[in-house]
């Protein structure tokens, strides 16, 4: 199995523990990660809320700062801090320096052949707008396809809705099963020689579903089309290599990979990115103006107007060294080992329902308790200090297909504890006692 | 800091398990529906308002506890009033549930006086005045 598609298999609610060691790659796995260390990592991690210890179980909308990416943002506000590009004095050029190196360090994360393909954005969401905006409007006519699915975040399915209605594409969504699996049969039908884009998220935010994209992007080259991947949720999760992968472009969000916020990745494959016109103009993205006209800048430039975010750009990179420090492979079978046993106890609650419960998922455990409403339940778990998401996950059609409003979100970290997830069941013992 | 015990204060958690005028209306003159697409509650409010007076009132719908205790004791709380009386009553409420207990006169408020908890979660303030908002705008609605 590819490593990119971090082959990790989690039991299913009562099912046979089944996880799998991911095949051999680039990076040697390491043994388990030191967690009581990391933890030291993270300050935040020693609040007190409502008078306990904060148990964060929200890493799917956002994950913790280590020390070393503060370290990094204040740094460089306290010494390095200057405007990137033609400033003629010692501070722009560092600064210049490090936001290039920043931009290599991503390259260099996700295995994008060139820092050229790179492109800052403010996150996964400006990314993908990005995309449908430069790349879809210049490329898309009247009754061309865009081929989604039903367990998109709504930044992976709304750009594109936007797309369809400016362009005339049609655009469809493949169904998923009972289980949150996307339906590969269904998939492979929509598929045609009309689709231009598959767009697909490489894991559900809602579900944690692990989809087998790089199967997906073969298809579709095989039929002509262009594969946009939705990474923010696999990035932090599991080694990616867009190369491997094979998609043509890949998003992600520096917030949720220990980064900070504001800051976002686009992959583009060059000789796309070479073709796309800007989507935003203003300064940094042109080669020449008159008052009249202007021609472009090169890819990344032409796509970045405007001051970007330097010094986020340089807290991600940060950020990356330090994941890369633990090794995302130990990561990742660190949070695999930590929703197996929030599957065995949180679903073995009376009255707990698991939603999404596809035999490969990253870090996301989704559930309802009967007769609780979600906010009922994340209220009574706040009281006991733990943060979990209640909520639609900004993926409204995914608790339509489930005929469900809401959903409570338990999502992991490299910073998690067994105890905290005990902690978590637990605290929904004490949801039925309040609601008894 | 209020804790999790003022929130759902027992006569809330009671309101819950067993709503009071939880019902269809089939002589229902006026009707709303209130929805909060943040976590998707939902609420259709039915009133028979006649001779000047709210001579019954029901709710329908799916919710959190706050929400649907509100809407349990909204029902029970504005019976017999005019609408005048129960939009007044719905101000006080507002005062008493965003924080401003100074401008809320408890006599009036009588037992929904239980939300008070619910200032010290701004979040849940949608989920307590969802209800209070469709009866409003049942109120407004055409007669039928």
């Amino acid at each position: 199995m590819p490593k990119t598609d971090g082959a990790r298999p989690v039991a299913g609610h009562g099912g046979p523990s089944l996880l799998e060691q991911p095949a051999s790659s680039g990076s040697p796995v390491r043994g388990p990660i030191p967690v009581e260390a990391v933890r030291r990592d993270f300050p935040i991690l020693a609040t007190m809320v409502r008078g306990r210890p904060l148990v964060y179980l929200d890493n799917a909308a956002t994950s913790q700062k280590p020390q070393a990416v503060i370290d990094a943002i204040s740094r460089f506000y306290a010494t390095g801090n200057a405007n990137i590009h033609r400033g003629v004095y010692a501070l722009s050029e560092q600064a210049t320096v490090a936001y290039d190196q920043a931009r290599a360090r991503v390259a260099r994360f996700l295995g994008a052949p060139s820092p050229e393909e790179i492109v800052f954005t403010r996150g996964t969401t400006e990314s993908i707008n990005l995309v449908a905006q430069s790349w879809g409007r210049s490329t898309l006519r009247s009754g061309d396809e865009i081929l989604v699915t039903a367990m998109e975040h709504h930044s992976n399915l709304i750009p594109w809705q936007l797309l369809a209605e400016q362009t005339g594409a049609v655009l469809r969504a493949a169904p998923i099963t009972q289980q949150g699996e996307l339906d590969l049969q269904a998939w492979h039908r929509l598929l045609s020689d009309r689709t231009r884009l598959v767009a697909v998220t490489h894991v559900s935010n809602a579900l944690g579903t692990l989809n087998p994209v790089r199967e997906l992007a073969e298809a579709a080259h095989a039929r002509g089309a262009t594969v946009l991947v939705d990474g923010a949720q696999s990035a932090p999760h599991l080694p990616v290599d867009v190369a491997a992968l094979g998609c043509d472009f890949f998003a992600c969000s520096g917030h949720k990979l220990y980064g900070p916020t504001g800051v976002g990745v686009l992959y583009g494959r060059a000789e796309l990115l070479q073709r796309m016109p800007p989507w935003q103009g203003g300064g940094g993205m042109i080669a020449s103006v008159t008052l009249e006209h202007s021609t472009w800048a090169d890819p990344p430039a032409r796509f970045e107007a405007g001051t970007p975010p330097i010094a986020q750009a340089i807290g991600l990179a940060a950020a990356l060294d330090y994941v890369d420090g633990i090794g995302l492979e130990a990561i990742g079978a660190w949070e695999d080992a930590l929703l197996r046993r929030a599957v065995d106890l949180v679903g073995a609650i009376p009255g707990v329902r698991l939603v999404g419960t596809a035999p490969r998922r990253a870090a996301v455990l989704s559930f309802l308790v009967e007769g609780i409403h979600p906010h009922d339940v994340g209220a009574v778990l706040d009281d006991e200090g733990i943060a979990v998401r209640a909520g639609h996950h900004c993926a409204q059609p995914v608790m339509r297909h489930f005929g469900i409003p809401a959903t409570l979100r338990a999502s992991f970290a490299c910073y998690n504890t067994m105890e905290e997830v005990e902690a978590l069941a637990r605290g929904l013992e004490r949801v039925r006692e309040v609601f008894a | 800091m209020a804790s999790l015990n003022e929130l759902y204060q027992n006569v809330i958690l009671e309101h819950n398990r067993s709503p009071r005028n939880y019902r269809g209306m089939a002589d229902a003159n006026r009707e709303a529906q209130g929805h909060n697409p943040l976590c998707g509650d939902q609420v259709t409010v039915r009133l028979r308002v006649e001779d000047g007076r709210i001579q019954d009132a029901a709710f329908q719908g799916s919710g959190c506890a706050i929400s649907r205790a509100s809407a349990s004791l909204m029902t029970a709380a504005i019976k017999g009033r005019t609408p005048e009386e129960a939009a007044a009553l719905f101000q006080q409420f507002h005062h008493l549930v965003t924080g401003h207990p100074e401008a809320a006169d408890p006599e009036t408020l009588g037992k929904l006086v239980v939300f008070s908890g619910v200032s010290s979660y701004p979040i849940r303030v949608k989920c307590a005045s969802l209800p209070w908002h469709a009866m409003k705008a049942a109120l407004d609605s055409p007669d039928h």
